[in-house]
């Protein structure tokens, strides 16, 4: 029983942590753009295919995992320079509307190019077994450790780029007054590009990771896109700090509010309904804690502009 | 916090006068409306009565929408939670053998409306994309709880044996069906106009334009919002009750937020913030999925095709093109329609 909820902790975190991976780009771009993409979720989609696409032709995990990172943050660059820079300057629900047509647009041209059929992506063999944590009672995969120990690396990276480095500064700087920034001598611009093909290589680097598990298919963007924005609003626009925190949070609700609750509710109902129940609650209490750091924080637990 | 209005620029997008129709064109369209399905009759073609329903009934919760987006100001990303509430209380009461119109649609308009009254209390405390943000968790709790409650058919949804029922009316056919749609639409269409010709319309435009000022002059601004907010819930509520009528079924499909972006598309495409809005929004793209998807299974690529060009080419609608048209270009030049107004305290808004 305890082992199981071990487990389903590391689960969360892995979890939490691809959540990260996703909710660090779009934070980012929120905060410094101050620009709503709900095409994020696309980017996440585009990389995952990409390394489908990459890993059937080259049939190597890594060396796809690499590419897609590399061609998923091309588009990102491609497309901010198009259209974002320019959506930029408009009002919130035109870019609500322009990102909403470029996930129609992602999503058909997916299944214009891929087919319609979910792909798979193997596995690298030596990762493919299980560790064994606590002798004979809690094994954990390994490739899922290799998640959770690639998604500590970012974080750990982010955190680094984001507070040690120049670039981290202007970052943040951007985020808490980009109209400041500019006038202070940063160059806004060539920086958006940046922050937009960073988050577009992490949104690669979580779908592409995320492959092996879940099946790679149209509209998987839409499922992780809303507890991401969840993520951020809970943790303050534009905090890195706030994205890595709400994204544990998020990932830990939902995974262990899962296990728990249905386990509660197998006390009080039948078990059957208890299993739908449960992860039902769970997705629930996601967004109404999200409501409810609102309701009480209005600009999220870490707020970037003081 | 700062109480600045999403769209400063909103000015030249729907004056008064401009947001209001004639009461020739309200005849004109009720006259259109009652005569097109007797035309499809005679030509035996009820598919397009059934279409012509669902134009008016999407008309509906677009308009609705438009009473909050449009000419209220609040990107509500969560519209879709009332027209599912609507259509789940219609179909929840006809699973239970309850088939009478006279209690599910005033059941359906409440629930929907105090869904949205304490809604809106929560989320009208924050501002733009928080707002946004809000209303769309709040509508994924809706959704959430559609899918798993087997009470409520869980993935499937609930289907209905029949349409409701009313004393002396048979709603059967598609014919009666597409009258009924019309008169129930069209009374909420003279409610729609009556209240945003009413000061307290007048008021919801001002909140938009400048919110601080109104709550300076000393308006109720969170109540009037709110009062807003919550007619538009009910009045998507009626709609989703007429959704759940015209399929005889209802899915937690109409929960998505999908749904809620593409009441927003309606709304866009039709034009926020003119009364016309709604109709013309939900006719436009009911009538383009219908026929373009008959030749391509690709409709959405198009439909995203044309809506980045609409954003890119005419921010505030399709409507607003019109009124380009017609102004002069030194007017144009200065207007800076679409864009964020650069603004004293830009930097504190968000």
């Amino acid at each position: 029983m305890i082992y199981l909820i071990i487990e389903q902790a590391l689960n969360g975190l892995q979890y939490g942590l691809m959540l990260f991976l996703l909710a660090a780009g779009l934070t980012l771009v929120f905060g410094i753009m101050d620009l709503i993409n709900l095409a994020h979720g696309s980017l996440y989609m585009i990389g995952a295919f990409l390394a489908a696409a990459f890993y059937q032709s080259i049939g190597s995990f890594f060396p796809a995992l690499l590419l897609a990172i590399v061609f998923t943050a091309l588009i990102g660059m491609i497309l901010e320079r198009l259209l974002y820079r320019r959506l930029q300057r408009m009002s919130h629900l035109s870019q609500v509307l322009a990102t909403f047509a470029l996930i129609l647009i992602a999503n058909e041209t997916i299944k214009i190019v891929f087919g319609a059929q979910p792909l798979m992506i193997g596995m690298p063999p030596s990762l493919s077994g299980a560790i064994e944590i606590v002798p004979d009672e809690l094994y954990y995969p390994s490739y899922r450790l290799l998640i959770i120990v690639v998604g500590l690396a970012v974080a750990l990276g982010l955190y680094l780029l984001v507070n040690c480095t120049r670039i981290g500064m202007w970052m943040r700087a951007g985020a808490s007054n980009p109209g400041m920034t500019a006038v202070m001598g940063v160059r806004i611009k060539p920086l958006f590009t940046f922050v937009f093909a960073l988050g577009a290589a992490l949104c690669a680097l979580a779908g592409a990771l995320l492959g092996p598990l879940l099946a790679v298919s149209v509209g998987m963007g839409e499922s992780i896109l809303i507890p991401a924005f969840e993520v951020i609003v809970i943790g303050g626009i534009g905090s890195m700090r706030g994205a890595l925190v709400g994204s544990l949070l998020v990932g830990m609700i939902d995974t262990v509010g899962k296990l728990v609750l249905t386990l509660g509710l197998r006390s009080v109902v039948d078990s059957a309904t208890a299993s739908t129940l449960g992860p039902t609650l769970a997705s629930m209490a996601v967004s109404l804690l999200m409501v409810a750091v609102l309701y009480f924080r209005p600009t999220g637990l870490f707020p970037a502009r003081g | 916090m700062n109480p600045t209005p999403f769209h400063a620029a909103a000015t030249a997008q729907t004056p008064f006068t401009q947001g209001l129709p004639g009461p020739w064109t309200a005849i004109l369209v009720a006259v259109a409306l009652a005569i097109y399905p007797l035309v499809m009759n005679s030509l035996d073609q009820p598919f397009y009565i059934n279409l012509g329903s669902r134009v008016l009934i999407f008309a509906l919760a677009a308009s609705a929408l438009n009473l909050a987006l449009g000419y209220g100001g609040m990107i509500s990303l969560g519209h879709a939670a009332f027209l599912g509430i609507g259509g789940y209380a219609v179909a929840v009461l006809a699973h239970n053998g309850v088939y009478d119109a006279w209690l599910s649609f005033p059941l359906a308009i409440g629930l929907a409306a105090a869904t949205a009254l304490l809604i809106g209390v929560v989320s009208l405390r924050t501002q733009g994309v928080y707002f946004i943000m809000i209303t769309l968790a709040f509508a994924q709790v809706f959704y959430y709880l559609a899918i798993s409650l087997p009470e409520f058919g869980g993935e499937d949804g609930l289907q209905l044996a029949r349409r409701s029922t009313l004393p002396g009316l048979d709603l059967s056919s598609a014919l009666s069906f597409y009258f009924f749609v019309l008169f129930t639409a069209g009374l909420a269409f003279v409610l729609l106009y009556r209240l945003v010709a009413s000061r307290f319309g007048r008021a919801i435009v001002a909140i938009r334009e400048n919110e601080r000022r109104m709550a300076a002059i000393g308006y109720p601004v969170f109540r009037l919002k709110l009062a807003a907010f919550a007619l538009s819930g009910g009045l998507c509520g009626l709609a989703g009750a007429l959704l759940a009528n015209a399929s005889t079924s209802i899915t937690p499909h109409t929960l998505t937020w999908h749904q809620s972006g593409l009441l927003i598309v309606m709304v866009i495409l039709g034009g926020s913030g003119y009364f016309w809005g709604g109709l013309t929004g939900a006719a436009v793209y009911l009538i383009l999925e219908e026929t373009i998807s008959d030749h391509t299974e690709h409709w959405n690529l198009i439909l995203g095709a044309m809506l980045l060009f609409i954003v890119m080419a005419a921010p505030d609608g399709v409507m607003s093109l019109r009124q380009h048209l017609y102004r002069p270009a030194s007017a144009r030049a200065d207007s800076g329609a679409g864009r964020r107004v650069a603004n004293p305290d830009e930097g504190a808004t968000k």
